[in-house]
């Protein structure tokens, strides 16, 4: 049968919308009443039928919306998409990984053809036929990591290994929570996260280095992480915070449901295999309140999880401004009542 | 979460003697479909039933990332070790069904370098098989020096030397013939990064001359997979799961927690990669440590042991397992 894409914007007219099958779909991040860093990290394994875990790679209804944003993105600012010299053999590992996991999720859609090094390329929803010899840069219109995430949903940060530590070296970063790949490119796990508040006390990042240095082939994990965004803009990047930043100060009691939207990345870590580098898909997923909360489960649960966030956390999130008519709104739909265990919806 | 490797059902497709010390092994996947495509320095853990005993021992991968038909390791015949080389030697026939790990690739190239100078020791010309591979299908620069102890035990010499000419050296010791480390190590451009792998003795010997004539920690790269040594037999307390357990001659540590029912993770079992690291809660008596992974405070701590490759001597032990 296969999706039906939507078109839509997310920018200007900001005509982004999640269908109803795909309200039920969202990722929610919070599996209980409060929030707090933790080293949430599993196994990425196929989960159930009609979830964003359906595939390891997910491709949904705005597909196609998201790639022809990334497009505009580029166009303004190629910076967002940057590659070291060393990072070429990781881009094509990139490349291999996503068509041959968008090809097996999405027969319908995409189809990869392999015979030896020479492959053709058939994504239906971009309408592109290409083919190409793998491992040769000049068969392509880009190189191969722009190639293909300019065909694939999400933010791509591929990860060198070595001297113990990950180091930034190449990415994809068009649909960002506020940070810049231009900024951090070059940088170590530890340079890069410096101004995560409270997670060094904790050691939670030693940790998380320690676990992803030793990711393995075949074996991918993933977490989740949220934030907010005042309407549905996938590009809240520092370059462009001009754009964005003031539209904190737009929130009222009237415009809450529209407005403000829950940002979820569900992030997930691979090694590659001639490389050896890790890649770091981080998927942005959006969901307007008044979306959110035809969930009751979730509008409970969402209000007592802002309501209580630390200080320093709702501050490094970019909630502070909005937060009190945020948690009024939602206290609305908050009867008190327990919420059940579990992300889903009930 | 346990951080080991995915498994593979592979068979034995053909054993090749390749001197009088080496065997070389090929494996193919069971099922007929491709091997995981890998990088140059990766190895494999091979899993080897012999009897009730399993043994699994880590074998760098030495042929070419480029072809995933077969994968290929050389195993040299060590009589007095603890029995994995022997059983490789004498059991595994072409035909034979056998489990590997995914590979795993603690002895990475650093794509940065603009050149690649590596020093391989004996049997530590495997992963250089499939490294050199992996450059010279794009074209990249690296020289190898390598020893060995006579022309005849020169595993894999002249296929190098065919393949690359003059971009291999070859040292033999019966001959006297030696590295000039010295002028070896200070003639080489900018940004050349060095790989060693071989004897502990040689890996130490070259780290050490590195670091002498200043080249950066970090452009220093080695692999040395400790093989666990036999020992006295001793006995360990595994305070979590409550079972005490007796550490055989020819066991390691880490094989006899397995063999009590407990999986600690692991991914290179020769004291490298750092995952099986266990806590000691109490002790009394001496530690004996091979691994390469502990701090030297570590080690003098008495607090944490690597049972990979580490033993115990003494009247008691209590891990946190």
């Amino acid at each position: 049968m296969g999706i039906t894409f939507r078109k839509e914007t997310f920018r200007d007219d900001y005509t982004f919308r999640n269908s109803p099958e795909h309200i039920r779909r969202f990722p929610f991040p919070f599996n209980e009443d409060s929030y707090m860093y933790a080293v949430n990290i599993e196994p990425h394994v196929v989960g159930p039928k009609g979830s964003v875990l359906e595939n390891l790679i997910d491709v949904d209804e705005h597909y196609v919306a998201e790639m022809q944003d990334r497009a505009l993105v580029l166009a303004e600012d190629p910076l967002r998409c940057q590659s070291l010299p060393h990072m070429t053999l990781a881009g094509w590992d990139l490349l291999e990984l996503l068509m041959e996991q968008q090809a097996l999720g999405y027969p319908e859609h995409f189809t990869l053809e392999r015979s030896g090094d020479r492959w053709r390329w058939i994504n239906g929803p971009l309408g592109i036929d290409d083919t190409f010899t793998f491992g040769d840069t000049s068969t392509l219109p880009y190189g191969p990591m722009e190639y293909i995430t300019r065909q694939s949903q999400g933010d791509f940060c591929i990860l060198d290994q070595r001297d113990g530590n990950l180091w930034m070296d190449a990415g994809m970063v068009t649909t960002q929570a506020d940070w810049s790949l231009d900024f951090d490119i070059g940088m170590n796990f530890f340079e890069w996260h410096a101004p995560v508040p409270l997670a060094h006390e904790k050691g939670i990042f030693t940790r998380a280095l320690k676990f992803l240095t030793n990711i393995q082939q075949g074996k991918p994990a993933r977490r989740l992480n949220w934030t907010m965004t005042i309407n549905p803009r996938l590009d809240t990047s520092p370059e462009n915070y001009h754009k964005w930043g003031p539209d904190r100060a737009t929130v009222t009691p009237e415009n809450v449901g529209q407005k403000v939207h829950l940002r979820v990345e569900l992030q997930s870590f691979w090694r590659l295999p001639r490389s050896n580098a890790i890649v770091f898909p981080i998927r942005c997923y959006l969901i307007k309140m008044d979306e959110l909360v035809t969930q009751p489960k979730w509008a409970r649960r969402l209000h007592r999880v802002i309501r209580d966030l630390p200080e320093e956390l709702a501050a490094y999130k970019g909630l502070t401004r909005y937060r009190p008519t945020l948690v009024e709104w939602l206290s609305g739909l908050d009867d008190g009542s327990p919420t059940s265990p579990g992300f889903g919806p009930d | 979460m346990s951080t080991g490797t995915t498994k593979l059902d592979v068979v034995v497709s053909d054993v090749v003697p390749v001197n009088d010390l080496v065997t070389r092994f090929h494996f193919r996947r069971r099922d007929g479909e491709l091997l995981p495509t890998f990088s140059g320095g990766a190895h494999v853990v091979v899993e080897m039933r012999d009897g009730d005993r399993t043994r699994l021992n880590p074998y760098s991968l030495m042929g070419s990332p480029l072809d995933t038909r077969e994968y290929t390791i050389s195993v040299r015949r060590d009589d007095a070790g603890r029995g994995g080389s022997l059983f490789m030697h004498r059991q595994v026939k072409p035909g034979l069904e056998m489990v590997i790990s995914y590979p795993v690739n603690l002895f990475s190239l650093d794509l940065r370098a603009k050149k690649h100078l590596m020093l391989a020791g004996g049997i530590g010309i495997t992963p250089f098989m499939a490294q050199t591979s992996q450059l010279a299908g794009v074209g990249g620069n690296f020289e190898l020096h390598y020893t060995c102890r006579t022309a005849s035990l020169g595993t894999y010499a002249d296929v190098l030397q065919q393949r690359y000419g003059n971009r291999v050296r070859l040292y033999h010791d019966d001959r006297e013939e030696r590295i000039d480390l010295e002028r070896l190590l200070s003639s080489q451009p900018l940004g050349t990064h060095l790989y060693v792998c071989g004897p502990a003795g040689m890996i130490n010997w070259v780290r050490d001359r590195a670091a002498s004539l200043g080249w950066p920690p970090e452009t220093v790269h080695f692999e040395h997979f400790a093989a666990p040594q036999p020992g006295a037999p001793f006995d360990v307390t595994l305070a979590v799961s409550g079972k005490t357990i007796r550490v055989g001659e020819q066991q390691s540590l880490l094989e006899a927690i397995e063999a009590a029912g407990v999986d600690p993770p692991y991914l290179c079992r020769g004291g490298v990669c750092g995952q099986c690291e266990t806590n000691v809660i109490s002790s009394d008596g001496k530690f004996i440590h091979n691994d390469h992974w502990l701090s030297e405070e570590d080690h003098r701590s008495g607090c944490k042991i690597m049972p990979c490759v580490s033993r115990f001597e003494g009247k008691s032990l209590v891990l946190e397992r």
